[in-house]
């Protein structure tokens, strides 16, 4: 009996590496500090009324973030990892299947259980503020997709130490990641991980596209909507039409690898070729997925930060959904060298550039809106700045990619990699980091500190062009990507160091982060004002944090830039130093569920016993899954009103009036 | 317009959802329509060419019952755009994309080896 069980721990829990077994000893501390600190507290009640069963948009957003964050540590240990073992020539640090499963779980962690989340925190917190709204238009629906998120990042996870990570890439290519050469659950975890939280991501996309088209503040026109807002309708319209394919394509892996098909295998009709072909079909709009939304974060910011209004909002409104829609035209540029052969090749190659002409218009939009502008140099605005020519490097590096001919020499090559690190930290991470300093005071009600903003910042930066210029070079002496060491005849040992180095300066510049944030909770000013920036748009017209119910009264719009325009008018005497006291009607608000969190925990089990081919444990979950479904019909709870006194009284302590 | 734009889920909307008629004819139309395919495969009454394109048709005949029937795509709102209508054709252009890109990308396979 004891033998059979030592037998079974030794091949359910990962072992036999020392570094596994800190981090085991480190989940095992922290969980049970948690623990441990919400019962000594008596906080457990209040964590599941007001944090587990929210359905409070802004609430569920401050969760994603925090997600992301927690995972921006994770993946940021994967990269540090794999810098130290690149950083000499022969390094014995990480063997070389471990380092398969780091830069594996890197990129997954970093683009799906990072910067997607990130990504759905901002449209949380932002959006239905920005447009008026008191919520999303499907609460419930909201704080599902959450938690499904949530669990399936979790489940991703859970790889490190049950079972083993995936090693096969982040985008898992057969014949790799097939049964006949992949037979651990590694993969399972990896399928089940993103196919859970795919499930929240396009119920997100469904609910932000609803949220945007029905329930806009009366008056605001689609053309008057603020820019994150269109970035947000131009992303959900992706997501929409991109996850479906990626959700069924690792469907047919899964049916390959736990139904004995051959969707992609070499034998039996399968055609590997055909998953590469698919994958790039979601993975290429994907990254316009990630990536729009910081435009709209930059146009936002470019322009309060700018004391202007936004330089040619209608072609920024064009530019972004032509980006859109042309996204779904350029995947095979991920496989030229697949040899599908010169037309399809010369198809692709054009429609790639051809991305780059509107994402030019932006770039000039964005310096024709500061150019004889009152620049003021605030972290938010600083993080913009910066974007700019980081952007603008990675955006050219993209091109010359996207030259067919000449991409078969940089072909998952370093070039490659110091390309997509350069749009996606220098586009990607630096919008949403400039999106979190600029609406954090919306979020808490307080600013996050200047001093070390700005140490992170440097820090940031330096780290980023040290990392990845030498990268390109590297690329282009002939370093090919997920090598896990290299000789010292190659000649790459210098260039690696330095690149190391740089890797280091950026994990330093995220401790100036963390650290940051905890300062600045522990000596924060409260923001009276609820528009600390000076802003143009509608979430800066409500205190900071903003109410349960958001607008005590549904604001009328009748300009881009509402708050703006209100301010000059007021400024010019048109408008009374003060409003006649508002009248306050009940608000109807939607009640609190544990029905998300409890369904998706049966998906995590279900998904846990799919990768472990334990059918019961399996069925198990999805009949919890199922149960949650029946009970959420039956449900006839209307939500509740906030009666009209409360408000009032609410609105008064609020904005400090009465 | 104000009152029921800002109602996150409010029933007041007024516009119908189709009648039990209509529902019950769109049902039985799709129940038809899977079943020829089934009756003709099942008792191999055409050959292969034309059972293939029996089955296409009844296909997309079953997806525009679907969409007149169940998914009101004809509905609209007052005087708002037809979104349902943009979301379809954006939709369709997305499908043939991605089949006829698949098609033509594996077709050309292997002209690199």
């Amino acid at each position: 009996m004891l033998e059979n069980i030592k037998e079974f721990a030794s091949e359910f829990f990962v072992t036999g590496d020392p570094l596994i077994y800190g981090a085991d000893v480190s989940i095992a501390l922290v969980t049970i500090a948690i623990v441990a600190g919400l019962t000594y507290f008596k906080k457990w009640k209040w964590l599941w009324r007001n944090w587990l069963t929210t359905v409070d948009h802004k609430k569920i957003g401050i969760m994603y973030i925090l997600a992301a964050i927690i995972m921006m540590f994770r993946g940021g240990v994967d990269a540090l990892m794999m810098r130290t073992q690149l950083a000499i020539p022969n390094f014995e640090f990480l063997h070389p299947e471990h380092y398969n499963q780091v830069f594996t779980t890197h990129g997954v962690v970093m683009i799906l259980f990072m910067a997607m989340p990130f990504m759905f925190g901002l449209f949380n917190v932002v959006v239905p503020l920005q447009i008026g709204a008191r919520d999303v238009a499907f609460p419930f629906l909201n704080s599902l997709s959450f938690w499904l998120f949530f669990l399936g990042a979790m489940l991703f996870n859970l790889s490190f130490v049950i079972g083993g990570s995936p090693d096969a890439g982040w985008l898992s290519y057969p014949p790799l990641s097939e049964l006949q050469f992949n037979p651990g659950p590694g993969q399972n975890f990896y399928i089940w991980g993103i196919q859970i939280s795919g499930i929240g991501s396009l119920a997100t996309g469904i609910n932000f596209l609803v949220t945007i088209i029905k329930m806009r503040a009366p008056g605001m026109t689609m053309m008057k909507m603020p820019m994150f807002t269109w970035s947000v309708f131009a992303t959900c319209v992706i997501i929409i039409f991109a996850f479906p394919i990626l959700t069924v394509t690792l469907a047919l892996l899964f049916l390959d690898r736990f139904g004995g098909g051959h969707f992609f295998t070499l034998d039996g009709g399968g055609n590997p070729m055909m998953y590469i072909n698919l994958i790039w079909m979601w993975g290429h709009p994907e990254v316009y997925i990630v990536i729009l939304p910081a435009f709209g974060i930059f146009s936002e910011i470019v322009s309060v930060f700018s004391r202007k209004k936004l330089f040619g909002y209608t072609s920024m409104v064009f530019a972004m959904m032509i980006i859109a829609f042309v996204s779904f035209f350029t995947w095979a540029h991920h496989f030229f060298t697949m040899g599908s052969g010169a037309d399809v090749n010369a198809f692709f190659a054009i429609s790639t550039m051809l991305i780059a002409i509107p994402t030019g218009v932006k770039i000039f939009n964005w310096l024709f809106t500061m150019y004889r502008g009152r620049i003021r140099f605030d972290l938010p605005m600083l993080w913009t700045v910066a974007f700019i020519p980081a952007f603008i490097v990675g955006g050219m590096t993209g091109v010359l990619l996207a030259v067919a001919p000449a991409d078969f020499q940089y072909h998952n090559s370093y070039f490659l990699i110091a390309h997509f690190h350069q749009v996606l930290i220098g586009g990607v991470v630096f919008g949403y980091f400039a999106g979190m300093y600029y609406w954090w005071p919306k979020m808490f009600g307080f600013k996050l500190n200047e001093t070390l903003g700005r140490w992170s910042f440097w820090f940031w930066n330096i780290g980023f062009y040290v990392c990845f210029m030498p990268q390109y070079l590297l690329g282009l002496m002939g370093m090919t990507r997920r090598v896990s060491t290299f000789d010292w005849d190659t000649g790459w040992g210098p260039l690696n160091v330095v690149s190391t180095v740089g890797a280091y300066l950026m994990g330093i510049a995220f401790v100036f982060q963390a650290i940051q944030i905890a300062y600045s909770f522990k000596y924060r000013e409260k923001d009276t004002t609820g528009d600390i920036w000076d802003a143009h748009t509608l979430e800066w017209t409500i205190p900071s944090p903003a109410p349960e119910y958001n607008f005590a009264i549904t604001p009328v719009v009748d300009s881009r830039d509402p708050l703006w325009v209100e301010k000059q008018r007021r400024a010019a005497g048109k408008l009374p130093k003060k409003d006649a006291k508002p009248k306050y009607e009940p608000i109807h608000m939607p009640s609190n569920s544990g029905i998300p969190i409890v369904f998706s925990t049966f998906f995590f089990i279900a998904g846990f016993g799919f990768t472990f081919h334990w059918v019961w444990m399996a069925v198990l979950g999805l009949a919890g899954v199922l149960a949650c479904m029946v009970v959420r019909s039956m449900n006839d709870d209307e939500g509740f009103y906030i009666p009209a006194e409360e408000v009032e009284k609410t609105e008064a302590s609020l904005r400090g009036t009465l | 317009m104000a009152d029921h734009s800002n109602h996150a889920h409010g029933h007041n909307e007024a516009h119908a959802h189709g009648s039990v008629k209509s529902y019950v004819i769109g049902f039985v139309l799709s129940i038809i329509l899977t079943i020829i395919p089934l009756v003709v495969v099942l008792n191999h009454m055409l050959s292969e060419i034309p059972t293939i394109l029996v089955i296409m048709i009844t296909a997309v005949l079953q997806f525009a019952v679907q969409l007149f029937f169940f998914m009101h795509v004809r509905e609209r709102q007052g005087n708002q755009p037809r979104w349902n209508v943009m979301a379809l054709i954006f939709g369709l252009a997305i499908v043939l994309v991605v089949v006829s890109g698949s098609v033509w990308i594996m077709a050309y396979n292997g002209v690199g080896y």
